[in-house]
């Protein structure tokens, strides 16, 4: 079992979706995150005075999925929240060591 | 306004078919007496209304852990400025020919006092006008206007009570005592000076006094920093547009009621001539600084465009009556081109204005009054300078010994580490958004 995180931009969050709906994974948790990767935030100007906004807003998704379905998990990932342009973000795959339904109880994949 | 019913729409047709043409464009008895009353209300509630103008916009520029804090201040200012010009300065303005130092200081001290109840014609102060009440109300939201003002260049840094206390002594005293020069018949009117609804008398006497307070009080923490300007962006940019329109709308009673008559076709007519040429000004202003953004910045600022707006009816307001419409736009104009100047220049003397009303108020206030002359055949530029000279020289010397007075007795300035948790948490202890979670 595999956790997967993927830090996307906000506006590709429905295509994200849609492309992991398609594919078949059956669970999806997004949280709204502010941070920087290589772009180191951007320049704006406010009333007369250039800024750099240090933490861009983001959104992070996070999946558990069985090992056989983490690549295309990932391909689907990219190509959806894919625009070309810096700042698309990034995707971190994680061993998963346990995973439990809590109504059921059940456990590992089978919880998934 | 108000809805007539068909049956009385019939009446009066019959009515005007029996009276003789000469008589039924007659003005009823005391026509003008209720009229100019009338417009004195309507004019002072659209007055009353920039208040909730001013604390929108003020509300929306300031960063969210000042919300409450800026709430407070301007609701609270309000109800000061209603006392402060009770108990003295609305007979500190107008002494009605009875002075003290003759033209410059009101020989009549005490409270506002009104009409009986149900005056008689015979009975009314000036049958000629307006009701004193009328007239009490109307000239009260402009003292209040005043203390508005302020509260914005201070924003987010200044304690509680010091700025209240400020308030009363701005809307009692500072306020009155100069607009009794103009506006009571003092000496500044006496030479000619015209400022038809106050871009002196009221704005830029504002813009003054929070010029004072700036300069006293000192920048918000890490403002300037290693000869940068750090931007504090507003948390609430549809509350700020949504002040800004409350404010645009308000300036027409600002304005068309200072017409102080409404009783004849050609005031009338004038009143009406007044709220077109507002409204061309602010039009003015936006799209100056809607351009000149775009230009400068590459991209348009919205904050710019609403002060833009702003500086637009300072600046016809105080000759909102003789200009075309397209002079007014071009007045107004001007005050949008100040505001996208001012503002920079404003950051690189390291004067923290948080909502930009120096640059409205007061700057684009002495661009109006000395515009007065282009206009109005009766104004000379050099008399509109003396009066923007004197009342600038008395209100921001008053205003910085008073606030230096507060400085110095009970600290008008809350501690570095209570502006970093924001004045809602620190001084209050009432967030204005409780159930969100909050990103500084």
């Amino acid at each position: 079992m595999k956790y997967i995180v993927a830090i996307i931009q906000p506006g590709r969050l429905a295509a994200v979706h849609e492309a992991l709906v398609a594919i078949g994974i059956e669970g999806l948790t997004t949280s709204e995150v502010q941070g920087y990767g290589r772009q180191k935030g951007k320049t704006e100007v406010y009333r007369g005075a250039e800024y750099t906004v240090n933490f861009l807003p983001k959104v992070k998704i996070e999946i558990a999925v069985p090992g056989e379905q983490v690549e295309k998990a990932c391909d689907a990932i990219k190509a959806a929240a894919e625009s070309g342009k810096i700042g698309d973000g990034k995707i971190f795959v994680l061993d998963l060591a346990s995973a439990m339904r809590i109504r059921t109880g059940e456990n590992g994949v089978a919880a998934l | 306004m108000f809805r007539i019913s068909p049956s009385v729409l019939a009446l009066a047709g019959a009515g005007a078919l029996l009276a003789t043409p000469a008589l039924a464009q007659e003005v009823p008895e005391h026509g003008v007496f209720v009229l100019n009353s009338l417009l004195f209300l309507i004019g002072g509630v659209l007055v009353m209304f920039m208040a909730c103008g001013f604390c929108m916009l003020e509300t929306g520029l300031v960063r969210a852990k000042n919300t409450t804090m800026q709430l407070t201040k301007n609701v609270s200012l309000f109800a000061i400025a209603a006392i402060g010009y009770y108990v003295i300065g609305y007979n500190l303005m107008y002494p009605l020919g009875t002075w003290s130092v003759d033209g410059i200081l009101s020989g009549v001290i005490g409270v506002a006092v009104l009409e009986a109840v149900g005056v008689a014609p015979e009975g009314a102060d000036d049958l000629a006008y307006a009701s004193t009440a009328s007239d009490y109300f109307f000239q009260l939201m402009f003292c209040a206007a005043t203390a508005s003002i302020v509260s914005g260049t201070v924003a987010e840094r200044i304690k509680l009570w010091p700025f209240l206390l400020f308030t009363f002594i701005l809307t009692a005293l500072i306020y009155p005592f100069q607009a009794s020069w103009k506006w009571g018949g003092g000496f500044l009117d006496e030479m000619g000076f015209l400022d038809f609804a106050g871009s002196t008398v009221v704005h830029s006497v504002g813009g003054w006094a929070a010029l004072a307070g700036a300069l006293v009080l000192g920048a918000r923490t890490g403002k300037y920093r290693d000869g940068r300007v750090v931007p504090m962006p507003g948390a609430n940019l549809p509350l700020a547009t949504l002040g800004t329109f409350i404010l645009w709308l308000g300036w027409f009673g600002f304005n068309g009621g200072s017409q102080l008559a409404m009783g004849t076709v050609s005031d009338v007519a004038d009143v009406s001539r007044i709220f077109a040429n507002t409204n061309a000004a602010a039009a003015g202003g936006s799209i100056a600084a809607l351009v000149l953004t775009q230009i400068f910045y590459k991209k348009v600022d919205l904050t710019m465009v609403l002060n833009g707006a702003l500086a637009g009816l300072v600046s016809i307001t105080a000759e909102p009556l003789t200009p075309t419409l397209g002079a007014a736009t071009l007045i107004g104009g001007v005050g949008g081109v100040i505001v996208v100047f001012a503002v920079p220049f404003l950051d690189k003397l390291k004067i923290d204005d948080v909502v930009g009303a120096i640059p409205v108020h007061l700057i684009a206030g002495i661009w109006g009054t000395i515009a007065v002359a282009l206009t109005n055949s009766d104004a000379s530029f050099g008399t509109q300078i003396a009066g923007v000279l004197i009342v600038g020289a008395f209100t921001f010397v008053v205003s910085w010994i008073v606030w230096t007075i507060l400085k110095v007795t009970m600290g008008i300035r809350v501690t570095e580490e209570e502006e970093l948790v924001g004045l809602d948490n620190a001084e209050l202890g009432m967030e204005a958004y409780p159930e969100f979670s909050r990103q500084v």
